[in-house]
């Protein structure tokens, strides 16, 4: 019999790895308009407005969608989460707010456009670099294990700030960072197509981002030994450590040459690869655990009268996202798009 | 104050603040949609514009929405971790659901948007389509979670222990079909008059409402109009409907609205007044005799139950109900007087109205919409107070042991005015200031 838990947390993880390809991804965008430099700075500026104007909204999605799956499907863990780690999820909602918020202003005032002076763009900047390392603040905190549950009420054990405030799970947020920098910087070498400067900008801003990845995973993972030592057991000792650190280490690595060598979709796909590989390690390593060290999935998950619908849901309503999703990307990432009014 | 109050305070006031960016999800479409079709009708350019203005309105208020409903859904668990864990489950249809029908607007959004160039204009409309009906079961599916909070049913009770949970009849509680109705039709009246008021005020502000320049506000006025005059009409049906339910599942929520006190035949109904929660009386209203009984139960000799059947610690703020319920009521019919003037000079002249008796009317109703809106979600919400669970959980003992819940709620608190303050001056710029640049030179056969 098919435990219906599983197949939920499975949902969950494939939804998050989704969620930062997509919705991260647009967070990175973000961060290379803080970072827009040169003398093609605006036209930067314009490509990342243009590239995530039609999608963001539909990306940021998955974000709830991972929400919802962890309160109907997993009260407790929820429940457990949401109290420890208070400080950490209000900073992140509060980039939320004003990421989207200010994007939409910026994007919709007349005379602004992208303008990097114009004072919602600093917000946009400022806050998409705020956002992601919180939420990986948030995903460490979890990881590390630090989130007791008193057995003798079901409530979560805290002080509200040592199980975040420590080097784990901020290494686990600058990684997310990172990464989701990475992410939007082969994508958009992917947009400039056709312009051969704008794309060498972001072929370098890949590289500097792809590095910075590569440093901030190794030192989480050196910091896990001691902050989220279940994560280091799985990650070290597993019967699947092995192959995982060299797939991710290989794909990382041929990701980085076939950006030096400008093998632009290869890179594209590779990052993606890592993305999918990284979310995958960081589930398998959590089994069986979803909010370590006390509570387990199939302890925390709804009865099957809760579950079984839901995946029915899921698997009905999928009918109807896959379809309009596939279409939005197809409308607007599609090829040949040169030229269009934006 | 207590962190219980901040903590009601802060979701309090991101529920006020997401709502009205969440009738705006829900109305903005079918406006733009009717615009667009009427250009796909008539091929007259200022029709497609209006629906384009519009557009550009509702993608700036779908952003806000889109990220203050994300506050919310984090809110449940930041604020009440003991109510999600106890009912996470229960109502996680109708979330599971709503995530879905988010999803689809969302996408159909972007496409509406961005794809003006990049679809046919009959697809383009059905993306406005599903815009419209994703928009507004997202928000029937959010109503079901709030309904099942006032009537918990699809689940046992067997030593504090949730059994045999019925995710379906939980989603299917008995609240869920007058109060989903109400919401979607509060969204179409509050939108419809909101849009109507700006547009009729600078048909106002200019010397003659007839001039060709301000076809795109007469265009906008008569699509607004129809769509909030049709539901203001249509609403107070709706209310019966509620207060017919109320007095069978939440008898001590409706005593509270009309501050009835004492179990009684003949119920009056109190037009006003201010309750006295000391004395148990309500002083200075204008009875109706048996009105209360014949709209609860249809029979003016009914007997209706008052506030003391229950002890005061399970009675929510009555004045608060009260007088909430009063605005709520008063706004609906003001909006209702205007909607049958404006109807029948419409009928009478066979073009749309511009009396400048008439537009001012329309101009001061504008907000109206609003009042009820919060005013409803006031009554709803306090009216089931003390309970966050009705009958089952209290408030009291849902809320997170985080401490210092003045922060966050400072924090939200001043993000929202700023964010607020932002969206007010820039609809008024991008939608409603017509361009100089541009001038709308079409204004001929624009009536409605």
């Amino acid at each position: 019999m098919l435990d219906p838990a599983l197949i939920v947390a499975v949902i969950v993880f494939i939804a998050l790895a989704v969620y930062t390809l997509t919705g991260g991804a647009d967070f990175g965008g973000g961060v290379w308009d803080a970072f827009a430099s040169g003398p093609r700075k605006s036209a930067q500026r314009a490509l990342i407005s243009k590239a995530i104007g039609p999608i963001w909204e539909a990306n940021h999605v998955w974000l709830i969608l991972v929400v919802v799956l962890l309160f109907v499907c997993f009260p407790p863990a929820f429940a457990a989460i949401s109290t420890a780690l208070h400080i950490p999820l209000t900073l992140m909602l509060i980039g939320v707010v004003l990421r989207g918020s200010a994007f939409i202003f910026r994007a919709y005032d007349p005379d602004g456009t992208a303008d990097g002076d114009h004072p919602w763009g600093v917000v946009f900047a400022v806050s998409s670099i705020i956002t992601p390392i919180m939420l990986g603040v948030v995903l460490g905190a979890v990881v590390s294990g630090d989130l007791p549950i008193n057995p003798d009420n079901g409530l979560v054990v805290t002080d509200f700030v040592s199980a975040w405030l420590a080097p784990f799970p901020i290494l686990v947020g600058f990684t997310n960072l990172a990464l989701s920098s990475l992410l939007a910087a082969v994508y958009l070498v992917h947009e400039a197509r056709g312009n051969a400067e704008l794309q060498a900008d972001f072929r370098k801003r890949a590289l500097i981002a792809g590095v910075a990845t590569g440093a901030a995973a190794l030192s989480t993972l050196i910091a896990a030994s001691s902050g989220a030592p279940l994560l280091w057991d799985a990650l070290v000792a597993s019967s699947w450590a092995m192959p995982f650190q060299l797939l991710t280490g290989t794909v990382a690595l041929s990701g980085l040459g076939a950006l030096m060598m400008r093998k632009d979709d290869l890179a594209r796909v590779l990052v993606m690869v890592l993305v999918v590989a990284v979310v995958t390690g960081l589930g398998l390593g959590m089994l069986p655990w979803i909010v370590p060290p006390d509570l387990t999935f199939t302890a925390a998950a709804s009865p099957p009268s809760v579950l079984w619908p839901v995946l029915g849901v899921l698997g009905l309503g999928s009918f109807l996202l896959v379809p309009a999703f596939v279409w939005l990307y197809v409308l607007f990432k599609g090829s040949a798009q040169e030229g269009t009014s934006a | 104050m207590t962190d219980l109050l901040f903590a009601r305070s802060q979701m309090a006031m991101s529920l006020a603040f997401h709502i009205l960016f969440a009738v705006a999800g829900m109305a903005m479409p079918m406006l733009m949609v009717l615009a667009e079709a009427r250009w796909l009708k008539t091929g007259e350019p200022g029709w497609k514009e209006l629906a384009q203005r519009w557009a550009k309105g509702t993608a700036v208020l779908f952003a806000v929405g889109a990220v203050s409903g994300t506050v919310l859904s984090f809110e449940l668990g930041l604020l009440w971790p003991q109510f999600m864990q106890w009912a996470g489950g229960l109502i996680g249809m109708p979330f599971s659901l709503e995530g879905f029908a988010f999803f689809l607007e969302a996408i159909f959004l972007g496409i509406y948007l961005y794809g003006w160039e990049k679809v046919s204009p009959k697809l383009h409309l059905a993306a406005g389509i599903g815009v419209l009906i994703s928009g507004v079961s997202s928000a029937v599916f959010v109503v079901s979670a709030n309904a099942w909070m006032n009537t918990p049913t699809g689940f046992e009770l067997v030593d504090g222990v949730v059994t045999s949970i019925d995710p379906w009849a939980a989603m299917f509680n008995p609240a869920f079909p007058t109060q989903a109705l109400h919401m979607v039709l509060a969204a179409f009246v509050t939108v419809g008059f909101a849009v109507s008021g700006v547009h009729a005020w600078f048909l106002l502000k200019a010397p003659d409402a007839t001039a060709p320049a301000l076809g795109f506000h007469r265009r906008a006025l008569s699509i607004a109009m129809l769509v909030g005059g049709v539901a203001a009409f249509v609403q107070p049906l709706s209310g019966d409907l509620s207060a017919k339910h109320l007095a069978k599942a939440q008898p001590v929520k409706l005593a509270a609205m009309e501050a009835h006190w004492d179990t009684a035949t003949w119920a009056p109904l109190r037009i006003g007044g201010w309750p006295d929660e000391e004395a148990e009386v309500t002083r200075y209203s204008i009875d109706i005799p048996g009105g209360l009984s014949f709209l609860s139960h249809m029979d003016p000799r009914a007997e209706v139950a008052g506030l003391r059947e229950v002890p005061r610690e399970d009675r929510p703020p009555v004045t608060i109900v009260h007088v909430a319920f009063q605005l709520m009521v008063a706004a609906g019919f003001g909006m209702m007087a205007v909607a049958a003037l404006f109807g029948f000079r419409a009928w009478r002249t066979k073009a749309l109205p511009l009396d400048r008796w008439l537009l001012r009317l329309v101009v001061a109703s504008g907000p109206l919409g609003f009042i009820a809106l919060e005013a409803g979600w006031v009554v709803t919400e306090v009216g089931r107070q003390p309970w966050v669970i009705h009958g089952i959980m209290r408030t009291a003992d849902a809320v997170t042991p985080m401490p210092g819940l003045a922060v966050p709620f400072a924090a939200f608190t001043f993000l929202y005015i700023i964010l607020g303050v932002s969206v007010v001056v820039l609809l008024r710029r991008i939608v409603f200031l017509t361009d100089p640049r541009t001038p709308a030179a079409d204004g001929g056969s624009d009536h409605a």
